[in-house]
């Protein structure tokens, strides 16, 4: 009997040694497996435009009152536009609601997002609409017939 | 099996051994369909089904000349549109079967909601038809930027912002979707391979259940039908439900025909990302209602986002939903079901309608 039982027991050792064994090993390859598949689905970082300044292709004369353009800052969308009162201002396109690229209204001459109908003023604040947030603005420097805009520090 | 071999030919025999045909033909003979004043919903399913057949013909012939690339695929669209023959009529097919699928979907969900049909033993059967409708939506939403154009673009890039104002991990399921921090090409790369492989691989995995499930269990008899007269008639799926299906598919496939012909697939202007949103840009009609809200939300409600505060909302409608066989608790129980399934189902229809209703009739520029 008593060597029976050590036997028992020496088997439910092993047995349980080896279901331990048996489902680290398969947890240690499904980490294996998953690991490497979720770092792959993750889009790997691609460098940022730095840009803090960009000079426009566009001279001053060609953008009129009461109008706005898209130019490209950095990878991003931007508006530069000039006012009734002949002052010429630049911000971020992207809606701050949900990133919609934003248009210059003539007719009421503000900023306006298609979307979801937000609208922003000539300082870019929000005014109207979904929109949480202002716009984010640039500096404007026109030196002689070049318009630079650059990032506000 | 001797009576059967009387009745049918060698091949039968010889395929009956190998495969076991006769098993087949017994559940097919066993199969019936409850007869009741609400049998036709029933036929709403296999219409999905059967429209989904289609989406996956069209889809492969459209792959033979689509190119997954920033620069080529609204081009390559052009040339099945403008230059293949009847490449026009797939493309057609693919776009409005799409939107009818959604549509029989559609019904199909709100009479298995409101009729009950996910009372017990039918929890996992409701389930995965929630997996199918969460799976359908992302194939529409997938799809639906393939084209490259002026109006899927701006989708996308709204519809990849939504999860991204989830706080802490929006940023991150942002990037994830759009395989970068922007709408790229990048993107329009992940969504194919979504479309085209990932999607179909999960659909015939959910698919497969919801078909074994409602063969397992058979079709729901409503509560509210049973214990009068009517309470036991049925009808035998082989053939006398499945014709009546077949003339169904037949009506659709007219419908989709004319629809192909008479509205063709319009491709619109290709995207330009440095170009400001078109005036009334609008989304599928399947989801005009959320966007809508969206659009009448407020930018901050008790200091909170309303951009948050829409998306939380879809959240949580979703979450009932699909929780809907265990919020039942009386149908839970095996008792006559609640009034939750009827108030929910009934005020999500009409909150729907009307939300979709003024997405497009209030003028898009006030």
């Amino acid at each position: 009997m008593d060597h029976d039982e050590t036997s028992i027991a020496a088997d439910t050792g092993r047995r349980n040694f080896l279901n331990w064994f048996l489902t680290t090993t398969a947890g240690a390859f499904l980490l294996s497996v998953t690991y490497p598949l979720s770092r792959y689905l993750i889009p790997p970082q691609v460098e940022e435009s730095t840009a803090h300044t960009v000079t426009l292709a566009l001279k001053p004369a060609e953008i009129k009152p009461n109008s706005g353009q898209i130019f490209r800052f950095g990878s991003q969308p931007a508006m530069l536009v000039r006012t009734a009162a002949n002052e010429l201002k630049a911000f971020s396109a992207s809606c701050t609601h949900l990133a919609c690229i934003v248009q210059f209204r003539a007719d009421i001459s503000h900023i306006w997002c298609a979307c979801h109908n937000g609208h922003f003023d000539l300082n870019g604040k929000n005014i109207e609409g979904p929109p949480p947030k202002p716009l984010e603005e640039y500096a404007v420097n026109v030196r002689g017939e070049q318009i630079v805009v650059s990032k506000r520090v | 099996m001797a009576t059967l071999g009387a009745k049918h030919g060698k091949l039968w025999l010889w395929l009956d051994e190998r495969i076991g045909l006769s098993d087949f033909a017994k559940l097919a003979r066993k199969k019936e369909v409850p007869l009741h004043r609400h049998t036709f919903w029933y036929y709403f399913g296999g219409m999905t089904l059967f429209l989904f057949m289609i989406q996956v013909a069209t889809g492969i012939l459209l792959l033979l000349y689509y190119r997954p690339s920033a620069s080529e695929a609204f081009e390559s669209i052009q040339f099945i549109m403008t230059e293949v023959e009847f490449g026009w009529l797939v493309r057609s097919i693919h776009s409005w079967s799409a939107n009818l699928m959604v549509f029989a979907m559609f019904i199909h969900l709100f009479s298995a909601l409101l009729l009950h049909a996910y009372r017990r033993p039918r929890e996992m059967t409701w389930l995965s038809g929630a997996g199918l409708l969460a799976l359908t939506l992302a194939f529409g939403f997938t799809g639906y930027l393939l084209p490259w154009n002026e109006l899927a673009f701006f989708a996308t890039r709204v519809g990849t912002e939504i999860p991204g104002v989830i706080p802490l991990i929006g940023p991150f399921l942002r990037r994830l979707l759009r395989g970068g921090d922007d709408v790229t090409g990048a993107t329009l790369t992940r969504f194919y391979g979504i479309h085209v492989a990932i999607l179909p691989a999960l659909v015939a995995v959910v698919l497969g259940l919801h078909l074994y499930l409602v063969q397992k269990h058979g079709m729901s008899r409503p509560p509210s039908t049973e214990g009068q007269g009517e309470a036991n008639r049925a009808m035998p799926f082989l053939p006398n439900f499945l014709l009546r299906d077949l003339v169904g598919w037949l009506c659709a496939l007219g419908v989709l025909a004319a629809l192909a012909a008479y509205f063709p697939a319009e491709l619109g202007k290709k995207a330009d990302p440095f170009q400001p949103a078109p005036a009334g840009i609008k989304p599928e009609w399947y989801f005009m209602a959320m966007f809508q809200t969206l659009k009448l939300l407020p930018g901050h409600i008790l200091g909170i986002e309303g951009e948050l505060i829409g998306v939380l909302g879809f959240g949580a409608v979703g979450v009932v939903l699909i929780a809907m066989p265990f919020l039942d608790r009386r149908a839970a129980r095996g008792k006559t079901p609640g009034r939750l399934a009827a108030v929910f189902g009934l005020s999500l229809i009409l909150y729907s309608i009307i939300l979709t209703y003024l997405g497009y009739t209030m003028s898009p520029t006030k």
